[in-house]
């Protein structure tokens, strides 16, 4: 019998670990991975990817039918939501302080408080707050929810290029994750990893967002450089290092295939069906890249990419 | 794994004769690495070299061929691990599995749906790729018929799965002239297998679910039967051992050259799927993850759009990003006093755009630019993007019969066109929109009033 040996790569690099919670929470670990993704032959892969739901600050608008009817009342009130997430099993919570961005309400620092006490108080998994991806606003909310979170070891979306002084001396203080995000470029990614080290945040204080493209909208892209950063990372570039966290359910379900079934292709297939493979294969795809969190909105979603993530660990 | 150019320089002559326009043998040599010359230029190659250099640069993973004259598809002869490093070149072929014990008109009607399944994206006709007959009956007789009906429905390429070689050797009399995959040969059956695929000129499968070791046995004996155009099955079920093993056969044809399992992997996702989605999520990781062909055991249009997107996705080649075709494109359904926005053929910009347009409420025309796949920016400082070329796409697509007013948003990246973008289109309102794409929807609500 032909004698087959598998080649192995010896890594020098791996991926940090990131500790989400604690402190009284939950906490969840990420990252630790030492090969490419689920390759357990060849090496280790101590945390499984989490799976967080995203909850928004303000009632939905414009949300497909089928997502909104998957949450119900619940998505009026943040806390209420993010309690039922918890329930849907989520591994951790994306709340978006979507009513700071100027066109939805411009609300401030108050209320970006109130908020965060209010989901922080109803139920007990590691929370990520996300701005309103507006710079100035981001700045205001984000260090409003990184003070009436310290301690409890959240993660603070976005940093960029513009304002991740204000938000990475925000995690320094109180002792959270800066979420780092750049427009899916490797080098872009690597530069702001080093500009918020030299800020002085920790390397195990920091996750990337490659920034995520939904199937059929950019997806190739988020995945190579993707691909692309997990192998500067095993290759030893501490820099490339940051566990990566995707926003898969803003992307997918606000993209035509997952809204429309009036005035598309018959060939589209039915909408429910639709819309549902199309969140999960962008998560699905984007995991098998490296991703180490996926943000994602529909509870079946959630379930569906939970029980694979699940197969995959073995 | 082709060879590089110290290991071609060791198979010449080493004369320097610059008989083959090149002053040394070793910058011959370093030349037919890049693949910038063939071989043959140099006159004085010894056979033997030749040969060996020929076996050498074959590629690690064989190109194989299924279907007839009329409708084929190639799958194999991929060269990287990661499409970034090149790219991944022979889309996975995507079938549909019918099983011959299924009535008459299921089978009819599951044949004429693939057959007849397209559908349209960023310009290209996406369909799937073929039928794999299943003789689950295991009568021949039935096998025979299931193929003749299929036949008569569809003309698409085939897969003939049996592992009884009388019921194969019955559905080949009928569908040999259309180079059917034969599924499969087995340590029990392989001679016979083998026998009926040289006689017919077919691919043939071959199924070993005990090892890679237990399979490239079984691959080098029906080698040895004359046989090379071979698609392997390891038997790989659920998403970590397919994962893993679809990689270790990869890594075994592209990093060691290893011959017997050089070629095309066939996978069934459904075998082990409790669900649709689960069974087009696993799929899904097959195209990416290193499968030549997936047989689904479902077909919907709402799992097929999908799958297909992210096999144009991935086998997108990352160094031609797809340029859309330059035209108006209509998103949602924009009335005469719907917004008109103005940008590049870059994929990925569209993309952008067309996305927050599509969520902003507003339906709009988007009017896309030949800027060769440049992106806005890259477009305008190369030239491409510029006043005229913008007034020249507002002409010639002839956007104002569409609408009933004159209002143009172009990008803020590029803003400094608009006075120029006055003087050549000069009954035109011009607007800068916003410099990123994402705050489009709260400019319009912000700007568009008409």
């Amino acid at each position: 019998m032909p004698e087959v040996e598998v080649p192995l790569e010896k890594w020098t690099g791996k991926v940090n670990e990131v500790r989400l919670g604690g402190n009284g929470r939950q906490a969840v670990v990420v990252g630790g991975e030492a090969t490419f993704p689920f390759l357990q032959f060849e090496g280790a892969i101590p945390n499984r990817p989490a799976v967080a739901i995203e909850v928004l600050d303000v009632q939905p608008t414009g949300w497909p039918s089928q997502l909104a009817a998957a949450w119900g009342n619940v998505l009026a009130d943040p806390a209420l939501w993010a309690k039922k997430a918890a329930e849907y099993g989520a591994d951790i919570i994306a709340l978006r302080l979507k009513s700071a961005h100027p066109e939805e309400g411009d609300t401030g620092a108050e209320e970006a408080k109130k908020t965060v006490d209010k989901v922080l108080a109803a139920m007990d998994l590691p929370l990520i707050v996300l701005g309103p991806e507006v710079a100035e606003k981001d700045n205001i909310v984000l260090v409003a929810a990184s003070e009436a979170a310290r301690g409890q070891r959240i993660a603070l979306g976005n940093c960029e290029e513009k304002n991740y002084r204000t938000i990475g001396a925000a995690c320094i203080a109180d002792g959270h994750v800066a979420i780092a995000k750049t427009p899916i470029e490797i080098n872009l990614a690597k530069q702001l990893n080093i500009l918020l080290c030299d800020l002085g945040v920790s390397p195990e204080s920091i996750l990337m967002d490659p920034t995520t493209g939904a199937l059929g909208y950019g997806l190739e892209y988020t995945y190579s450089v993707m691909e692309r950063l997990r192998l500067a990372c095993l290759t030893g570039d501490g820099m490339t290092s940051m566990p990566m966290i995707c926003t898969v359910g803003e992307e997918s379900w606000r993209q035509k295939e997952s809204k429309s079934d009036i005035e598309v292709p018959a060939t589209w297939g039915e909408l429910e069906q639709r819309a549902l493979i199309w969140e999960e294969m962008t998560a699905s795809t984007l995991l098998n890249a490296g991703a180490d969190i996926v943000v994602l909105r529909h509870p079946k979603t959630v379930e569906a990419i939970k029980a694979t993530i699940d197969k995959l660990m073995g | 794994m082709a060879l590089t150019g110290i290991e071609i320089y060791k198979f010449l002559p080493k004369t320097n004769c610059k008989k083959c326009g090149f002053p040394t043998c070793l910058a011959f040599a370093m030349k037919v690495s890049q693949k910038g010359v063939d071989i043959t230029v140099c006159p004085d190659l010894s056979p033997e070299a030749k040969e060996a250099l020929e076996a050498a640069g074959r590629p690690p993973i064989r190109l194989v061929t299924i279907g007839g004259d009329k409708r084929k598809i190639e799958v194999g002869n991929e060269v990287v691990m990661f499409r970034h490093e090149k790219t991944f070149y022979h889309p996975t072929g995507l079938m549909v599995r019918i099983k011959d014990s299924a009535p008459a008109e299921a089978i009819a009607k599951v044949a004429g749906e693939v057959a007849g399944y397209s559908v349209e994206r960023v310009g290209m006709e996406l369909a799937l790729d073929g039928l794999a007959l299943e003789n689950e009956s295991k009568d021949a007789a039935t096998f025979v018929a299931c193929v003749e009906a299929v036949k008569s429905k569809a003309d698409l390429p085939l897969v003939l799965m049996s592992s009884d070689p009388a019921a194969m050797g019955a559905a080949l009399e009928k569908a040999a002239d259309g180079k059917p995959l034969i599924y499969a040969a087995t340590k029990d059956n392989w001679d016979k297998m083998a026998e009926l695929a040289l006689k017919h000129g077919c691919p043939l499968a071959v199924h070993e679910a005990a090892g890679l070791g237990e399979l490239a046995q079984l691959v080098e004996q029906i080698n040895g039967a004359g046989i090379e155009d071979i698609v392997i099955d390891p038997g790989a079920h659920g998403f970590a051992q397919s994962l893993a093993t679809l990689t270790q056969l990869r890594r075994l044809a592209l990093k060691k050259s290893f011959r017997p399992l050089g070629y095309p992997i066939i996978t069934f996702p459904g075998e082990s799927s409790d669900t649709v989605e689960a069974e087009a999520v696993l799929a899904a990781q097959h195209v990416a993850k290193y499968a030549g062909i997936v047989v689904l055991d479902h077909f919907s249009p709402s799992m097929a759009y999908p799958l297909l997107t992210l096999r144009l996705n991935i086998y997108t080649d990352p160094q031609k990003p797809i340029q859309l075709t330059p035209k108006i494109y209509e998103i949602g359904a924009p009335k005469p006093d719907s917004p008109v926005c103005v940008t590049t053929n870059f994929s990925l910009t569209y993309f952008s755009i067309a996305g927050e347009l599509e969520s902003s409420g507003y339906p709009s025309w988007l009017l896309v630019a030949d800027t060769e796949g440049l992106s806005v920016l890259t477009a305008w400082a190369a030239g491409k993007f510029d006043a005229e070329k913008i007034a020249k796409t507002v002409k010639d697509f002839n956007i104002a019969e569409s609408i009933s007013h004159r209002s143009l948003i172009i990008p803020g990246r590029v803003a400094v066109l608009r006075g120029e973008l006055e003087e050549e289109l000069p009954d035109w309102k011009i607007m800068v929109g916003p410099p990123e794409a994402m705050d489009i929807g709260g400019y319009l609500k912000k700007m568009w009033s008409a």
